[in-house]
């Protein structure tokens, strides 16, 4: 059960019960919506950028524990960060649960959003952790949709090689 | 002891008592024997697709050292050997659903490659404008999604058959909808999602009554009944051959040999052709209209040994036993605080859908992946039944004749502790 320790820790089943910004973010003026096809996952992000900084951001939407708490944490974690920021985020963060980052040899902005290292043991679930970033990354670029379908396999290095 | 060709379970049986000798019917099935995750493998996600028993697999391996060739083209020794493999199967599948004719056993790759073929030969040709098809509530996409194609690009329209909180479909209302402009009627024999058993013959007659053709999706009701076409007297019938105990890529459309000479064909190409100039191409006879390209040759003869295999057992006790299975199984889950079964038809077979409070069915199908229990989590390929429910998705555990009361009670408990994990 160890694996599953590491997936399902209490901070993550605590965001789970409590999502942080859990909300429709009135003063937003961008906002995308994600699908997960594979699984019925929907969320929306909204968010309000000013001058290329995240002046806030919240999600809406119904999905797994390990999705929901990925938003909530992701809100937390990109709020008052500048674009340029939030995407090196995205990208260490997409890393790190495909096992493409070695978050603990590799010096990085992830904060505690390390906690959701372990999901690359579970490759089944990797697209759960990712999809409110792929959505905040959608709406980033102006896009008001995106599925987890189109951003191509989020398939862990271990599963290749399997 | 693991089943070959020439010691089939059926002569181990011959000398068994009316129980279900359940222990040896798993050695027949060399996958059951492994751990996952250091647990042992409990497999009860058949209804997304069943396991193979051994005899199946050593007949494609059979196929494919002793006699791969092409079929119904070759006159030397392997192409006729092939031919007669596979003609051979048609003929198993054709006693096993009661057909009249072999040739009414169309082979296809599976469940959705069968209805999008009654889709393009049947609907295509005879719905225009105006007319009508009705599906039910419960029905798969596979069974949903080509018949809205079809309405579409016909201008028809599409009739749902609504059912009750049970998960059981409303007859009154369903003859309410048949009418003059009723083509066709596309119904599944037993649900995925939520296990119901529809009165097949119920519907057929009432829509025979107006003479409109039913369709019979059979992906769920082929693995878990005993099937007699006559006796229901579908028009179509349809089957993936991976849900019973087949390899993948096989799959059967039954059709009354009337209505298929009067179809379109569905694919174009070799094997379906009686002569082709560029002027015009007259198409085959039954089947081989249907059966346009090389077909998953070894995976129909894998279907033929799994009838062998299934005729080889006593069918009727491993119907009565998997009754057993999914009754235990439904109490054993309802006495668990939080957990709520989603389907609670009074004719049932095969799948369990429930839900536990507050935790998602995903989160609860990576637990129990934990605990080397395979089930499905998700919509089942049924999202309009997941709305009708108002769930976004439930977990679901589906069984066959080789799942154990045990592997239940694992279940059972690996439920609790997704409980205690989420508590
Ligand atoms: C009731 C039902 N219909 C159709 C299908 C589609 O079958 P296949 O995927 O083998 O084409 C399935 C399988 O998921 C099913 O359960």
């Amino acid at each position: 059960m160890s694996e599953l320790s590491e997936l399902y820790q209490q901070v993550i089943l605590d965001h789970n019960k409590k999502p942080r910004n859990f909300r429709k973010l009135e003063t937003a003026n961008r906002h995308a919506d994600g699908f997960n096809p594979l699984c019925g996952d929907q969320l929306t992000v909204y968010m309000q950028l000013e001058d290329d900084r995240i002046a806030d951001v919240s999600f809406e939407g119904s999905g797994c524990a390990i999705s929901k708490a990925s938003a909530s944490m992701m809100t937390q974690s990109v709020k008052g960060k500048t674009r340029e920021e939030v995407e090196t985020l995205f990208s260490e963060f997409h890393r790190m649960v495909t096992g493409e980052l070695d978050e603990e040899a590799t010096p990085n902005n992830l904060g505690r959003l390390t906690i959701f290292a372990g999901v690359r043991e579970f490759p089944a679930r990797v697209k759960c952790a990712s999809l409110s970033w792929h959505t905040l990354h959608a709406a980033l670029a102006g896009e008001d949709t995106t599925t987890t379908e189109n951003l191509g396999p989020d398939i862990t290095s271990d599963q290749v090689s399997a | 002891m693991i089943a070959t060709e020439t010691s089939t379970s059926g002569e181990r049986q011959a000398g068994d008592t009316a129980a279900w000798d359940v222990a040896r019917v798993r050695e027949d099935f060399p996958v059951l024997g492994q751990t996952v995750n250091g647990k042992p493998l409990v497999y009860l996600d058949n209804a997304a697709s069943s396991q193979v028993p051994q005899v199946v697999i050593d007949r494609g391996g059979r196929y494919l050292r002793e006699e791969h060739s092409n079929i119904h083209r070759g006159v030397h020794y392997l192409s006729q050997r092939a031919t007669t493999a596979y003609e051979g199967a048609r003929e198993k599948v054709r006693r096993f659903i009661n057909a009249r004719e072999s040739r009414e056993c169309i082979f296809v790759r599976g469940c959705t490659e069968g209805i999008n073929l009654v889709m393009h030969g049947y609907g295509r040709k005879f719905v225009t404008a105006g007319d009508e098809i009705i599906v039910s509530a419960m029905e798969h996409h596979a069974n949903i999604v080509p018949w809205q194609m079809l309405c579409e690009e016909k201008g028809a329209t599409l009739r749902v058959i609504p059912m009750n909180d049970a998960g059981e479909l409303l007859l009154d209302e369903y003859e309410a909808l048949l009418n003059e402009r009723t083509k066709l009627v596309a119904v599944m024999h037993v649900s995925n999602a939520l296990g119901t058993i529809n009165p097949i013959k119920e519907i057929v007659a009432r829509a025979h009554k107006q003479g409109v053709p039913v369709l019979v999706d059979g992906a769920q009701g082929a693995p878990h009944l005993s099937i007699d076409v006559q006796d229901l007297d579908a028009d179509f019938y349809i089957i993936s051959g991976h849900k019973m105990f087949a390899p993948t890529g096989s799959g059967v459309v039954y059709g009354k040999a009337e209505l298929l000479e009067r179809m379109n064909p569905f694919l174009g190409g070799g094997d379906m052709i009686r002569t082709v100039t560029f002027e015009k191409t007259t198409y085959a006879g039954l089947p081989n209209k249907f059966e346009a390209g090389t077909p998953a040759i070894a995976s129909q003869i894998g279907l033929g040994a799994a009838i062998d295999y299934l005729n080889g057992i006593d069918r009727a006790a491993a119907h009565a036993y998997e009754h057993e299975l999914l009754a235990y199984a439904t109490e054993k889950l309802s006495e668990i605080e939080g957990v709520r079964i989603v389907g609670t038809a009074r004719e049932k077979v095969g799948a369990l859908s429930f839900i536990i409070e507050d935790v998602h069915p995903h989160d609860v199908g990576t637990i129990l992946d934990q605990e080397g229990i395979a089930i499905r989590a998700g919509h089942h390929c049924a999202q309009p039944v997941m709305k009708r429910f108002n769930v976004p998705a439930t977990a679901r555990a589906s069984f066959a004749f080789y799942n154990t009361k045990e592997e239940i009670d694992t279940l059972a408990s690996a439920v609790q502790k997704v409980i205690e994990v989420f508590s």
